[in-house]
């Protein structure tokens, strides 16, 4: 079986993993960093991804897109209070949030899309063979719609998505595999745009979920967004300059802000530096670690809430904790590691690297799928509770939250009024009592034929599989007939979209490759440049007057040629170039023969 | 649109599993063929008692059911069956699926009483909307307390008064309901008592329905007292 990697999409940064003779391992990009920033920059010479991007953030904000994992499966409508944070401009089309860059506009899914692609690469460079299967993990907490823009995100970028699987429980396999621990340990994961707490029963190899809770929107994100808010406000009263009129600054104290709270992990104080537009004044602010925690104590204090409901939820308490685990950027934040410390009562364990024990998680996962380990399973749950709108537009509920994955439930409808041809279903997930506080996943139409009311009897299955994600189908039980139902995501990508989107990756795909063969080639002409017009100042004596003419003419030509875009071009007056040069060479090269030979013998070189 | 809670499965339907649907083959193994290894579709009409090999008894060993439960998931688990044939796929989705509803159900002694008296007596469990009658006057009072609580300033003498009478009443309601868990847990042993005597006879006939309609009417009470349990937890915190 090919292999199957493990990939992290995370909302700041990704990684990709595989497994490595019964070890999991990080693959290292070319400057031997294994995280890609999740960036995504459209530059004049096409897209970029990664480090390369994130330095395009403060230069060029309105084409450089940051967190999209916040606006996977969402409408515009649900991220309407935070759109002032994003430089780059969203728009909505059928229910999914669109981001515009340049001419083009693309879903979160095309995006997220390009930093898997980014990763595919880098998987494919070190392995040395073609990559088309993965492992992607999701916030625990992920409702349907987002798990399904995940796997989007994964046929875009060309991989087959062979699981969705939960960021701490990936985490807690990784961690499983290095510590043979059994008991029940609760894993605390706040990342940069997402937060999940998962407590887990380790028997055996077994690693059975009992409960998980979270917030998708809750993340390290929000307490840099706080800091930079304050920051900005302190620049305000100290030069009385509103930034937020130049996206670039703004940018730059966003990054300022994060750099200065990773600081803040080691150190007591740190300084803030931020050049000033339109001058030469810099801002300078000493910001403590005492300071920085009164301001983001009440976003970490959020994280306990879900931590109780999970502990609930299992029927457990805090002390029922065996140990607890630390996953995520934030929770190198000497606050976080404290609160949790207090809810649980025990030392968390944090000897895993928070950033890369998710995508090792997944690598065993895929490990497990492929067939290599085999003595591991991983029982998750689905995190939110799966119902239909019946009437009075109530929710019930048919797969409550934290129930055993794969997981479903079976019910009959029928009509009541005669000759009735069609039943409209409604499906949400959430855990309010009304329809419209929940989470419209999708609606169908049930066709029924027209027999008198209440005689037909459609039983519809409801699946949810070990992705987390829903299918659905019906049966006829009068005839035993199945029944194939179109169902329309509410906020999602259609099929159809999905594939043009495909097939535009492609396209792309073609472009990027273009893009690199004439920035190749413009390097390359470069490179000749510089050789030959040395060459020619060294040996013009060497050759013709028409010779030395031929020459100039030639490299002027590469010269105009290198600053066009037609690569074919670059190389034909390249050849050209070295054409023309080669009497110089051949001269320079005899010229050099004759003097290193000048005053020996021919015995001595013989 | 109306709907039904299809509580345990389609039963009714038959549709007998003799042969592997791979080879053919009589089928003598439980889950597996035993010719061609295949793993064989969970029958729509095997309960969740015989699903884990366990005779219809209302007491279980939780950890023994959970080794079960552990071994079956080995066996089914679709990550196990990645390279494995669609139909496979399909057939180990389907079971894993079955098999965790069908724990989920036993692992709670409530959920399998409510089970087991749903295959034995063959009927959905009752949804008691009006008190039981020895609970019916207590039931109104609270009521109107409850109706004076939410009408009432909170911080006030009143509201302060008709919060501790509330709080008064869910203690006992929770009393209640622990009784009625001691009784029900009285009656579990009766019922597995009678079915190992295994007694053909019409007497042990008789008290097998007493058994039943005196669960079956425990369970609608308690299941009654847990929900108003539940509305004063919401109401007073």
């Amino acid at each position: 079986m090919a292999r199957i990697v493990g990939i992290d999409l995370g909302t700041t940064n990704s990684l990709v993993a595989y497994m490595n003779d019964g070890k999991p391992c990080v693959i290292p990009g070319p400057r031997g960093r294994a995280m890609v920033p999740s960036v995504v920059a459209m530059t004049d010479n096409g897209l970029i991804v990664g480090d390369a991007a994130k330095e395009h953030l403060t230069r060029n904000p309105a084409r450089t897109v940051y967190s999209v994992k916040r606006f996977m499966g969402k409408a515009l409508a649900d991220v309407q209070d935070e759109l002032t944070y994003f430089p780059y401009s969203l728009a909505e089309q059928g229910g999914v949030i669109r981001i515009k860059l340049g001419e083009k506009t693309y879903s979160p899914p095309q995006i997220s899309a390009m930093i898997l692609k980014d990763l595919k690469h880098r998987a494919e460079a070190h392995l040395h063979e073609q990559i088309t299967k993965a492992v992607i993990t999701v916030p625990a907490y992920f409702n349907d719609s987002q798990r399904q823009a995940t796997k989007d995100a994964g046929m875009i970028a060309g991989l087959e998505v062979l699981r969705i699987i939960n960021e701490p429980t990936a985490a807690s396999l990784a961690y499983g595999l290095q510590e043979k621990t059994q008991g029940t340990i609760a894993v605390y994961d706040f990342g940069g745009g997402t937060f999940d707490i998962s407590i887990l029963k380790l028997k055996h190899g077994i690693f059975e979920v009992l409960a998980t809770n979270g917030d998708t929107h809750l993340g390290g994100d929000d307490i840099d967004r706080r800091l930079a808010d304050r920051i900005l406000a302190e620049i305000q009263a100290a030069h009385g300059i509103d930034l937020s009129a130049h996206p670039d600054h703004m940018q730059t104290v966003r990054l300022e802000a994060e750099r200065a709270k990773i600081r803040l992990s080691d150190e007591p104080s740190t300084q803030i530096l931020i050049d000033l537009p339109n001058n030469d004044t810099r801002f300078t602010w000493e910001l403590t670690r005492d300071r920085l925690e009164s301001i983001a104590s009440d976003i970490i204090d959020r994280t306990l809430t879900p931590c109780r409901s999970a502990l609930k939820d299992a029927g457990l308490s805090p002390s029922d904790i065996d140990e607890v685990v630390l996953v995520g950027g934030s929770t190198r934040m000497p606050l976080v590691r404290q609160r949790v410390h207090e809810l649980f009562g025990q030392q968390p364990h944090c000897d895993l690297n928070p950033d890369e024990v998710v995508a090792l998680g997944a690598a065993v996962q895929a490990d497990i799928l492929s067939g290599g380990t085999t003595d591991m399973l991983l029982l998750d749950v689905t995190p939110l509770s799966l119902g239909i709108e019946t009437m009075g537009g109530v929710m019930s509920s048919l797969i409550r939250r934290n129930t055993t994955i794969p997981a479903s439930a079976k019910e009959m409808f029928t009509t009541y009024v005669d000759g009735q041809t069609g039943v409209d279903i409604h499906i949400l997930q959430g855990e309010r009592e009304l329809a419209q506080d929940n989470r419209s996943l999708a609606r169908f139409r049930l066709k029924v034929p027209p027999l008198p009311a209440g005689v037909p009897r459609i039983e519809v299955t409801f699946l949810i599989d070990a992705n987390g994600i829903l299918s659905v189908t019906a049966t006829d039980m009068r005839t035993g007939q199945r029944q194939s139902i179109e169902v329309k995501p509410s906020y999602g990508l259609s099929d159809g979209e999905v594939e043009r989107m495909i097939e535009d990756s492609f396209k792309f795909a073609q472009e990027d490759v273009t893009a690199r063969r004439l920035i190749e080639a413009r390097l390359d002409a470069g490179a000749l440049l510089t050789t030959t017009e040395k060459s020619l100042m060294e040996g013009s004596h060497l050759i013709s007057e028409e010779a030395v003419t031929a020459v100039r003419a030639a490299l002027s030509a590469l010269t105009s040629a290198k600053d066009g875009n037609d690569t074919k071009a670059i190389r034909t007056h390249m050849a050209d170039l070295e054409l023309a040069a080669k009497p110089l060479s051949v001269a320079m090269l005899d010229d050099s023969l004759k003097r290193s030979l000048a005053g020996k013998k021919v015995s001595d070189i013989t | 649109m109306e709907h039904h809670t299809h509580s345990a499965g389609s039963r009714n339907i038959q549709m007998a599993r003799s042969m592997c649907w791979h080879c053919q083959s009589a089928m003598t193994g439980e889950y597996f063929c035993e010719r061609c290894v295949k793993v064989q579709p969970v029958s729509k009409e095997t309960d969740y008692f015989t699903c884990f090999g366990l005779p219809r008894r209302l007491t279980i060993d939780p950890s023994a059911l959970e080794a079960k439960f552990y071994e079956l998931s080995r066996a089914f688990h679709p990550d196990f069956y990645q390279n494995k044939s669609e139909t496979e796929q399909t057939i180990s989705l389907g079971n894993a699926a079955t098999l965790n509803t069908a724990y989920r159900t036993l692992r709670d002694p409530v959920q399998r009483a409510e089970y087991l008296l749903d295959l034995e007596a063959g009927s959905v469990k009752e949804i008691r909307t009006s008190p039981p009658a020895d609970l019916f006057e207590e039931i109104l009072n609270l009521q109107e307390t409850l109706e004076a609580y939410r009408d009432s300033d909170r911080d006030s003498q009143e509201g302060l008064k008709l919060r501790a009478q509330l709080i008064e009443e869910r203690e006992a309601l929770e009393r209640r309901k622990q009784d009625m868990e001691g009784q029900l847990q009285q009656l579990f042993t009766g019922w597995d008592t009678l079915q190992d005597r295994a007694e053909a006879t019409s007497q042990a006939r008789t008290e097998r329905d007493h058994l039943l309609k005196q669960m079956r009417e425990l369970l609608s009470n308690r299941t009654y007292v847990k929900s108003i349990v539940n509305d004063l937890v919401e109401t007073i915190g």
